[in-house]
């Protein structure tokens, strides 16, 4: 399952990333912000238009915005 | 040894980087409650608490070395000594936002492993407090192995501990560099997490405000609406707050035209302060209060952090015309001035979304359009209101702001799918933690916004308008003969009304145009110098641009001209902002064509659709 579809509120652990989905430079600013194996995250709002694009979720202490394509290359399971 | 010392704040995005440079030399660099507020390197000067100076740098927020746009560049440049011109800092000040550790800690452990002198401030301790956390410095300096202050920059806590720090760093500078560690990133960040755990003493389970806070203003249904309701309310202030002011100043400005009159004699150095000066910049200083009632609101969004919320609401919506959110900071900076908005495209990766960006900046409405704008619909509409405490000047302010934006879409939309033609990049933006503005930083904000409005009226907005009047004044008029006609300023508004007579503009609006290009807000002195010297005796000299504007215009010329200054490339700095930042003549070319054309069009139709409909 992917960060996308996940239920909002709910704790995710990322399983995996699939970093060739991705352009380069949004991979490593993703990669810098601490989306990897292992980080846990949690969608805490989704914008209105167009499927409810953009995404915002809570990384570490942070409230980080991503778009949804960003969120469907990143897979999750529930904690 | 006699070279200067260097010292230079390094640190992830918004965490206060600025703040502590402000603190630390006493300078008044811009600060915001949002990532990307600083775009190039700034120096300044710091006295160690031994009163030897050091140079401060300031740099652009980063995630790490590997960076992604080119203010994080200019960064690792700096840090690196790969800079043009510039020796490699001394002494780093790594800055952590406290609440941040595990975060902040990863790039932190990147800059340690240079091996320069270090110092770490711990900055924004009372956020992390507040919180719920309670660190401990003294382990996290045992972890990193260097000094770590803790500090609130915006309450200038911690500074003076941190400067005596420096100093001391700064007695290791000439000892040779000893490489440490070197860490893979995913290593980085489980030691930063590591050292993060131990470092806080105590976490309650305390909820954060931003969570609450953002269900309402994040929530897609209740979010937009307060967005919009905000913005509105904004335009009403401007015009309902400022009224007693600008009468005021209004009051004064005419107060001294009389003075004048009464103590000089009639003649050219007379007609020169009371029709040039007074008139002139008179017409456009009144609007200070306007400027500064819609550098509040701007300041209190930037400093609560409720921008960058802004654009998470907004990108949507730019996704659909080929920007990311992005481009929203740049884009709303440039509601104060296309200058800082076009250098805050440096924090955008791609280069053609940076570029588009760039190119619609000047259409979002400026504070220089403010003057023409509020004149303008103070003598041609009414002052009524449509509904609860909803006027009708302020909606057709709003309508103008709409206007550019929408414009500002439509353009990228083009642009997007011709010139810059691309897939948009995405949208990957920290919401920071909310912060209580603060009232001292937002005066100093103020007061540098009012600065630089006088200052530009006491320089370009007088020089262009004391030229203008000096095409008017000469040749000076036979009697009976009106003193625009015979004046050099008749010959210029002669050749370019042809061109605007289509769009509805009269004669002493296209000569108002022409020394507007320095600035917008010279179309307003301009007017209100040729309605003063063409004037035929000192009563209806003495009146103000609006009452004449009120007289003399139709409803449809006023709109034409409203509708002109929305698209009109008529600012000098922005040009020259545009090819610095572009590298060359090709894209402010184009951006200036493109702008004067849609402006002309905007005119015509405006003017043509309201004399079809008999205003």
């Amino acid at each position: 399952m992917t960060l996308d579809g996940f239920e909002s509120g709910r704790n995710a652990r990322i399983t995996g990333v699939d970093w060739t989905s991705l352009a380069e430079d949004e991979a490593k600013r993703l990669q810098a912000l601490g989306i990897d194996e292992g980080a846990e995250v949690a969608i805490l709002h989704r914008g209105v238009f167009g499927g409810r694009d953009p995404i915002a979720m809570r990384l570490g202490n942070m409230t980080v915005a991503i778009r949804r394509v960003h969120a469907h290359a990143i897979s999750v399971e529930a904690v | 040894m006699s070279r200067k010392l260097t010292a230079a704040l390094v640190g992830n995005p918004n965490s206060g980087k600025s703040a502590l440079f402000n603190a630390l030399t006493g300078a008044r660099q811009k600060i915001a409650n949002y990532a990307g507020v600083t775009v190039e390197r700034k120096a300044g000067r710091l006295a160690l608490p031994s009163g030897e100076p050091v140079e401060l740098l300031d740099l652009p927020g980063s995630y790490s070395f590997d960076a992604a746009s080119p203010d994080e560049a200019v960064t690792r440049d700096v840090v690196k000594g790969t800079f043009e011109g510039e020796a490699v800092p001394d002494v780093l000040v790594i800055v952590i936002d406290a609440a941040n550790l595990e975060q902040h800690l990863v790039f932190a452990q990147e800059v340690l492993e240079l091996g320069r002198p270090t110092v770490v401030a711990l900055n924004m301790v009372d956020l992390a407090e507040r919180d719920g956390l309670t660190l401990d410095p003294a382990a996290l300096s045992e972890a990193l192995g260097v000094p770590v202050i803790p500090t609130v920059a915006v309450r200038r806590r911690g500074i003076e501990e941190l400067r005596a720090a420096i100093a001391e760093a700064e007695t290791h500078a000439h000892e040779e560099a000893h490489t440490r560690w070197h860490l893979t990133l995913p290593e980085r960040r489980l030691s930063a997490k590591h050292m993060a755990r131990g470092a806080i003493l105590s976490k309650s389970t305390r909820h954060t405000i931003e969570n609450g806070v953002d269900r309402i203003l994040l929530n897609p249904w209740i979010g937009p609406v307060i967005l919009f309701g905000l913005l509105f309310v904004i335009f009403q202030a401007v015009f309902a707050w400022a009224t007693p002011f600008a009468d005021a100043l209004e009051g004064g400005v005419g107060a001294m035209s009389e003075g004048v009159i009464a103590a000089m004699g009639p003649g050219l150095a007379r007609d020169f302060l009371t029709e040039g000066v007074l008139a002139g910049v008179g017409s456009v200083v009144v609007f200070l209060p306007q400027i500064v009632i819609l550098f509040a609101f701007i300041l209190v969004m930037e400093a609560s952090g409720y921008m960058a919320r802004a654009a998470f609401l907004m990108d949507r919506l730019m996704a659909g015309v080929g920007l990311s959110g992005k481009s929203f900071i740049p884009l709303l900076s440039s509601f104060a001035c296309a200058i800082p908005g076009i250098m805050a495209t440096r924090s955008i990766s791609d280069p053609k979304d940076r570029l588009t960006t760039i190119l619609i900046a000047p259409l979002m409405t400026c504070s220089a359009r403010l003057p023409v704008y509020a004149v303008i619909i103070a003598a041609v509409i009414p002052q009524t209101t449509v509904g609860p405490g909803v006027g009708l000047q302020g909606l057709v302010l709003f309508a103008l702001y709409v206007a550019g934006i929408v414009g500002a879409m439509v353009v990228a939309l083009v642009l997007r799918s011709t010139v810059t033609k691309g897939t948009a990049s995405g949208f990957i933006m920290e919401l920071p933690r909310y912060q209580m503005p603060r009232i001292r930083d937002l005066a100093i904000g103020l007061w540098q916004r009012a600065w630089v409005f006088l200052r530009r009226a006491g320089t370009i907005i007088f020089m262009a308008t004391i030229a203008l009047w000096v095409l008017l004044s000469f040749p000076q008029a036979e009697p009976g003969e009106s003193q625009l006609d015979a004046s050099y300023a008749g010959v210029v508004a002669d050749t370019l009304h042809p061109v605007l007579e289509p769009v509805g503009f009269n004669r002493e609006m296209s000569l108002a145009l022409v020394p507007a290009i320095a600035a917008r807000e010279v179309a307003v002195s301009a007017l209100a110098t040729t309605y003063a010297v063409d004037a035929e005796d000192e009563e209806v000299a003495a009146q103000g641009v609006t009452e004449k504007i009120a007289a003399l215009w139709s409803l449809p010329t006023a709109l034409a001209f409203l509708a002109w200054f929305v698209f009109a490339p008529q600012c000098l700095s922005t040009i020259a902002v545009a090819r610095r930042e572009t590298n060359g003549w090709k894209w402010p070319t184009v951006m200036v064509v493109y702008l004067f054309a849609l402006a002309w069009v905007a005119a015509g139709a405006t003017y043509w659709i309201a004399v079809s409909l008999g205003l």
